[in-house]
């Protein structure tokens, strides 16, 4: 007899995927400053650090938010037995209210339609327990945050239908493309239930257009489905032409209180907006009352630590300090994004038109030997190996043409990302007088990579093996 | 609350409509009756107590003063992570110096009995979260766990809702106890097969809920070699080891599995938690143990749906690294519910009635069957309305426990103060009373 469950044996997790493993390469030798110089540097991971200093000094002045105390009184007794997952009221409040500031207050949000939940993993897990049968599918956009594949699919038995997006239209969703994505799940023989998309986009860094929001709204009312809209990047914006939240456009759209308002969900959490990823807050919002019914009484498999409640209901209740970290959050996210991108375009790197995320869409399509998989895997590599930089290729994301990276600036220094730069600066060189090289002297690819290396290149591929642990 | 669904909304999954997570059930009615008229010391004097909720609130000022002299461990710096290092840890292998902690935690429980290895530990948000993802990595949808009768209500939300696993009791009875015994083992096993149901595993609770008592050494010798027989899992529920009340008197599967030297070790999973023993499950930790390699990979990487929070793993860290904190603490909170049980027992002894010997949890497990008017569940819920109505005491009958001996009542005694403790008493010696003249005069008759 088996002896375990089949999603032991499954693949579902998602671990095998690139994404994880240059993230372990990144784990043997990774950069540091001091200690290790030649070190992979993590560009693969989108986490929000450029914030911290606001969340520190706001810890500082206000100590009783982390040390159990209300108005200099001990409530430590009283976190420490709420496990309610109806969630602390005053928590519930302060994120509705963040989230409504994030949207310009052009919505408003109802606190007991939101549902906490340790981290949006956990936010977009349940809610596809809630949604969908085994077997039954969800159409999302490519590319796409490889964890989805472990999130929606691997405990919960549902499939994930591509909907392609591509280039030539700067990966924006299509009618056609989501007709053709339907179509495919049929051939299938699955039934779908909805369409869930990142809004603003993991990996793309853009945000829906109004076109695009009205071509979801009227495929799902035609198809009687769902739409999930994964919001966690919503408070990355950091330029024109703004984010529009799907309720938002709802609401344009005199929506409101009809069918397809309650089949319309949003997942939210505070580790990309507010660089918190340690202390598991996520949320679901829903106007459908059996949705959130069902998904509050989910969330008892991940609830949100009290303590931790408690601390952000203080610190998101304080205006002053949310709506001048939403504006400096912002600006800081720019500038390194400014910078990552013209760091890039000055070695002829051009990266998606993006203005929100962690991260670029960048287009390497011109450094790939062939326009195959394969020869995106082949670039990876070295710019993991040889490079010492952890990228995410756009096949981890499903990415339907090969050259896309997607590459993170929001995780480290602006030394550091300068550093990134040298080193992608000095590999493009050295790939364009290899392609020069080989194209006028016809010797064998290898040892005029040998030859033309830099000496630095050298030394960081052998300390590559000497420090692996 | 009852939700009240006329109709399954459309498009909505059949878990998300199903009445699995168990809400509904009559039981219900005795928690709103709370709700509606919650016993205040000063505010609410006739108000109903509260003896249904399992929390620990005897030794809160041991945290509390271990909190006091040790401010930084719930802030960051000075020895623990800095905040920022703090807020970006999201490794499911969870925060080392935590591990560390609650492996050693568990060991100062069972006396050193035991040891416990940090990377065999996988935090988990809860054991209630830790108890789904084990049957989801054990059975698969349509499989069977065996669990002995009476168990925690909570288990058929916990083990079978999102799962699909079914759960097959292990009948338990009065007449020794309410022990597993083999037979009733194989009798369950009999009956699963019979139905085509594929057993996976036993999950046994020690000290059991609602019982309030630990598991003889003979007995889990006699179950793991029955689940060695059947090759299936075993899941120890031990997240009440910490509040037997007397060390000696617990047995943990661990134990045995060491002197065993560890052999057919890797069918047996231990779920731990810091919710009752410490009186913390608003801080949402669980963890499961388990000497199987391939569950302890898988399980840390389900974790990912339910981590702990790592502002909480910092502050525990620090706490139960303590060992003068932790070993005063554990034999503090034994003694503490120890005195309680004894004052619960002797109070209700002197009101004729008699409870199951425990020795351990926050609870105690009352025999009310002698005084039912019908030996049935409608009985049996009949008296427990009178008690919730009348006597304003919400406790738990034993059929919400699946007991299958109408009668039985859990009645938690450590989530209140020791006077309101002794105002339930008087209520249910007042109750008891009555009912004794009103027979007295209906014998007369």
């Amino acid at each position: 007899m088996k002896w375990l469950s089949k999603k032991v044996t499954c693949n579902s997790h998602g671990q095998d995927s690139s994404y994880f493993l240059g993230w372990q390469e990144y784990e043997k030798n990774p950069y540091d400053e001091v200690r290790n110089p030649d070190g992979i540097l993590q560009m693969g991971l989108a986490e929000n650090q450029l914030s911290f200093h606001l969340l520190e000094s706001w810890l500082s002045k206000n100590p009783d938010a982390a040390g159990f105390k209300r108005d200099g009184e001990s409530i430590f007794k009283e976190l420490a037995l709420f496990q309610d997952y109806h969630g602390l009221p005053a928590f519930k409040n302060a994120m509705v209210e963040f989230m409504a500031e994030i949207r310009g207050n052009k919505v408003r949000f109802d606190p007991k339609k939101l549902v906490l939940t340790a981290g949006a993993t956990s936010a977009n897990e349940s809610l596809m327990f809630c949604l969908a049968e085994p077997g039954e599918a969800f159409l999302l956009p490519t590319p796409y945050y490889p964890g989805f594949d472990r999130d929606l699919k691997w405990r919960t038995g549902v499939e994930i239908v591509p909907i392609h997006c591509s280039s030539s239209n700067g990966f924006r969703v299509t009618q056609s493309a989501l007709e053709e994505a339907y179509k495919q799940a049929q051939k299938n023989n699955l039934k779908v239930k909805g369409v869930l998309i990142t809004n603003p986009s993991n990996p793309l860094g853009t945000t829906i257009t109004r076109e695009e929001i009205d071509h979801l709204i009227n495929f799902v009312s035609a198809k009687e489905i769902h739409l999930i809209s994964d919001e966690i990047y919503s408070g990355t914006v950091f330029n024109s032409p703004g984010f529009i939240s799907v309720l938002e456009a709802l609401k344009e759209r005199n929506l409101e209180d009809t069918d397809v308002w309650n089949r319309v969900h949003i997942v939210y959490s505070l580790s990309k907006d507010l660089g918190l990823p340690g202390f598991r807050v996520g949320a679901i919002y829903s106007n459908d009352d059996t949705v959130v019914a069902a998904a509050t009484k989910m969330s008892s498999f991940g609830l949100v630590s009290s303590q931790t409640q408690y601390l952000l209901s203080v610190m998101l209740s304080d205006k002053k300090f949310t709506s001048n970290y939403i504006a400096e959050n912002q600006s800081k996210l720019k500038e390194r994004h400014d910078m990552l991108v013209s760091g890039l375009a000055d070695v002829g790197i051009s990266c998606l038109k993006s203005n929100a995320g962690l991260f670029c869409w960048v287009d390497m399509r011109n450094l790939l030997s062939s326009n195959t998989f394969e020869a995106e895997m082949e670039l990876w590599k070295k710019i993991l190996y040889e490079v010492g930089l952890n990228i995410s290729p756009g096949s981890s994301c499903h990415c339907t043409e090969p050259g896309w990276f997607r590459v993170c600036f929001a995780n480290m220094s602006e030394e550091t990302l300068r550093i990134s730069l040298q080193r992608v600066k000095a590999f493009v060189e050295v790939e364009s007088t290899i392609a020069s090289n080989s194209n006028s002297h016809r010797q064998s690819p290898r040892s005029s990579r040998r030859r033309s290396l830099t000496k630095w290149v050298l030394r960081l591929s052998s300390h590559d093996r000497e420090s692996e642990r | 609350m009852a939700i009240e669904i006329e109709q399954p909304s459309v498009g909505l999954s059949r878990v998300a409509v199903s009445e699995t997570h168990g809400e509904d059930s009559p039981y219900f009615a005795g928690w709103k009756a709370y709700d509606e008229n919650p016993y205040d010391e000063v505010k609410n004097p006739s108000g109903v107590i509260q003896m249904g909720l399992a929390e620990n609130q005897v030794s809160f000022d041991l945290l509390e003063e271990y909190l006091e002299q040790n401010l930084e461990s719930s802030t960051w710096g000075n020895g623990n992570s800095s905040f920022r290092e703090n807020a970006l840890f999201q490794d499911y292998h969870g925060l080392k110096a935590f591990s560390k902690a609650m492996a050693s935690f568990m060991e100062q429980i069972r006396g050193g009995r035991a040891k416990f290895d940090p990377n065999r530990i996988v935090l988990t948000a809860g054991a209630t979260a830790a108890n789904e993802l084990l049957t989801f990595i054990l059975a698969d949808p349509g499989d069977a766990l065996l669990v002995p009768t009476p168990y925690y209500p909570g288990f058929d939300r916990d083990l079978r809702w999102r799962t699909g696993v079914k759960i097959v009791p292990v009948h338990c009875n009065s007449t020794n106890n309410f022990q597993v015994t083999p037979e009733a083992l194989e009798d369950a096993y009999s009956k699963a097969q019979a139905m085509n149901i594929k057993v996976r595993g036993l999950l046994i609770t020690n000290p059991s809920n609602p019982l309030g008592a630990t598991i003889q050494r003979s007995v889990l010798e006699e179950i793991l070699e029955f689940v060695t027989r059947k090759n299936i899992h075993l899941v120890s529920d031990e997240i009440y080891s910490g509040s037997v009340f007397s060390s000696s008197e617990f047995t943990s599967i661990a134990e045995i599995l060491e002197v065993q030297k560890y052999r057919n070790a890797e069918r047996v999973h231990i779920v731990y938690s810091l919710s009752k023993d410490l009186g913390l499950p608003g801080f949402r930790v669980g963890t499961i143990y388990s000497y199987n390699d391939q569950v302890v990979t898988t399980a840390r990487r389900m974790s990912s749906f339910s981590l702990v929070s790592s502002q909480t793993q910092n502050l525990l860290a620090s706490m139960l690294s303590d060992s003068k904190f932790t070993e005063n603490y554990i034999r503090t909170n034994r003694e503490r519910l120890r005195k309680r049980y004894e004052l619960i027992i002797e109070g209700l002894r002197k009101a004729g009635i008699e409870c199951l010997k425990g020795n351990g949890g926050l609870f105690c497990w009352m025999n009310l069957s002698p005084f039912l008017d019908k030996p049935t569940r409608e009985g049996e819920l009949d008296l427990w309305n009178s008690i919730v109505q009348e006597v304003k005491l919400n406790i738990s009958p034993g059929s919400s426990c699946h007991c299958s001996e109408p009668g039985w009542f859990r009645v938690c005694f450590a989530n209140m103060s020791e006077q309101t403790l002794e105002i339930a008493l008087k209520r249910i010696n007042d109750f008891m009373e009555k009912r004794k003249r009103s027979w007295l005069l209906f014998s007369n008759l």
